[in-house]
C-alpha cells in the first residue's frame, strides 16, 4: 500500500489536516498497523516538497496541529494515473508453491504431503478471512474477500498439480 | 472431551466393481461444522451417504451418538434419518406441489406434528432466513437462493442432532452461496447442530471448524481430531 498515494487519493477528497488523513488512513488502509505520525508528517513534507499537495490556510482540525493539505493539479493528475492504472498481475506466492514442489519432486520428497500441508495452511488462513467477514464491517469484508478468492486460486493450482504428480515427477527427473 | 456424534470406522463400499469407499475413517464431534473436501469421484458423497445412514458399506462401521447405526434395518436407520438427522442438497429438492412454507414444515408433518403448528414454525423459519412475504410461493417462483435458504430451513426446522449438506452452495453464485453459509454456521452454532457438509469449493470448507480431504476412498489428514 503506497503511503504517498492514498494521501493524495483521500486529498483528492476533500482537504485535510494531518491528523484526520492518519485517523482515515488507519481506519480504512492500515489493517491493524496504524500509521506513525512522524511518516504521516514526512509524507506530506514530501508531497509539498514535490508540488503534490500544498498548506493552504491554518484551522483547527480534529487533532492539535492547524496545517490544513490541499491537493494541486499535479498531484491530482498523478493520482488518477495511478487509479487507472491496472497492478501487474503477478502471481506471487505461486512462484513459491511451484518452486517448492518442482524441488521436492526433483529431491524425491514427500511432494504430496507438502501440498496436504500447504492446502491446510491455506484454508486455516481462509477461516480466519471468513470469520472477519463474518463478524467485521462491510469494508473488512471486501479485504478479506480479496485474500479469500488469492488464497483460493492458489488451492485450485494445488489440486491440479496434486493430481498430476505422477507426470510431473517424471518431467522434472528426467 | 465428549466422543464423536458421528463416524465412520474402516468403511468399505463398491459399487458394482467399482470401489468407492476403500477404509474411510472419520469423526465429527457434537456441534463440530466439518468439511469434507476432495476431487470429483473420490468417495466425499458417499462417505456422506453412508455417515447419514442412506447407503450401507461393504464393511467397516457407522456409529451415531455411540451406537451403531449401520446394521440398523432400512426402516430404522430411514426413522433415524428422519428423526434425527437433517439434509440440504446441492439443488433444494424441494416439492415442486407444495409452497416454501409447505416444504419447509414437512418434516415436522412427517413425524406427526399438527399442521398449523408446523406451519407456525414453518413461518418462524422463513423469518429467520429472509423468506418474509414468499412462504407461499412454489419452488418455481424462488431465486436459486432463495430456493435453497428454503432447503436449508427444511434441513433445520426438526431441529436435527446433524446436519448432512452436500455441496450447499453448488448451485448458486458467489454472494447467494455465502448468505447460504452464513445462515446455516449461525443457525448449527445457535442450536449446537453438529454439519457434516460435502464441498469441493474452499471458500465453503472455510466456515467449518476443521476439512477432511477424501482421495481414492480415503480420508486423508486427521479424521478424528477436535477442532480446538
Amino acid at each position: 500500500m503506497s503511503v504517498p498515494l492514498t494521501f493524495l487519493g483521500l486529498l483528492e477528497r476533500a482537504p485535510s489536516h494531518g491528523y484526520d488523513l492518519k485517523r482515515d488512513y488507519d481506519a480504512f488502509f492500515s489493517r491493524g498497523k496504524p500509521l506513525p505520525f512522524g511518516q504521516v508528517y514526512a509524507t506530506l513534507g514530501r508531497l509539498a516538497r514535490d508540488g503534490k499537495v500544498v498548506v493552504a490556510e491554518s484551522e483547527a482540525g480534529a487533532g492539535p496541529e492547524r496545517k490544513r493539505y490541499v491537493i494541486t493539479d499535479k498531484g491530482a493528475t498523478e493520482f488518477e494515473t495511478w487509479l487507472a492504472e491496472p497492478v501487474e498481475a503477478v502471481p506471487h506466492l505461486q512462484t513459491v508453491l511451484f518452486a517448492k514442489v518442482v524441488l521436492a519432486l526433483m529431491l524425491g520428497r514427500d511432494a504430496a504431503g507438502y501440498l496436504d500441508a500447504q492446502r491446510s495452511a491455506h484454508l486455516r488462513r481462509m477461516r480466519e478471512l471468513t470469520e472477519v467477514k463474518r463478524t467485521g464491517g462491510l469494508v473488512d469484508a471486501l479485504l478479506a474477500d480479496h485474500g479469500l478468492f488469492h488464497l483460493e486460486s492458489d488451492l485450485r493450482w494445488m489440486d491440479l498439480t496434486a493430481a498430476r504428480l505422477d507426470a510431473l515427477a517424471e518431467t522434472v527427473r528426467s | 472431551m465428549t466422543g464423536p456424534i458421528i463416524e465412520a470406522r474402516d468403511v468399505v463400499l463398491s459399487f458394482g466393481r467399482t470401489p468407492a469407499l476403500r477404509g474411510a475413517e472419520l469423526a465429527a464431534h457434537p456441534g463440530e461444522i466439518l468439511a469434507i473436501m476432495g476431487p470429483s469421484g473420490s468417495g466425499k458423497t458417499t462417505l456422506l451417504h453412508c455417515l447419514a445412514g442412506i447407503l450401507v458399506p461393504d464393511s467397516g462401521e457407522i456409529h451415531f451418538g455411540g451406537r451403531r447405526i449401520d446394521t440398523l434395518s432400512e426402516t430404522a436407520r430411514s426413522t433415524l434419518r428422519r428423526d434425527r438427522f437433517g439434509f440440504v442438497f446441492q439443488f433444494g429438492q424441494l416439492v415442486p406441489e407444495l409452497t416454501a412454507e409447505e416444504n419447509i414444515a414437512l418434516p415436522l408433518l412427517l413425524a406427526g406434528a399438527k399442521r398449523p403448528a408446523a406451519l407456525k414454525e414453518a413461518a418462524d423459519w422463513c423469518a429467520r432466513l429472509g423468506l418474509d412475504g414468499l412462504e407461499k410461493r412454489r419452488s418455481g417462483e424462488l431465486s436459486g437462493g432463495q430456493a435453497q435458504r428454503v432447503a436449508l430451513a427444511r434441513g433445520l426446522v426438526a431441529g436435527p442432532e446433524v446436519l448432512f449438506a452436500d455441496e450447499p452452495t453448488g448451485s448458486l453464485d458467489s454472494l447467494s452461496g455465502e448468505q447460504v453459509m452464513d445462515l446455516l454456521v449461525a443457525a448449527a452454532r445457535e442450536r449446537g447442530t453438529t454439519v457434516v457438509v460435502v464441498t469441493h469449493e474452499p471458500r465453503v470448507a472455510a466456515y467449518a471448524d476443521r476439512e477432511v480431504i477424501v482421495r481414492d476412498g480415503k480420508v486423508s489428514g486427521l479424521p478424528a481430531a477436535r477442532a480446538s
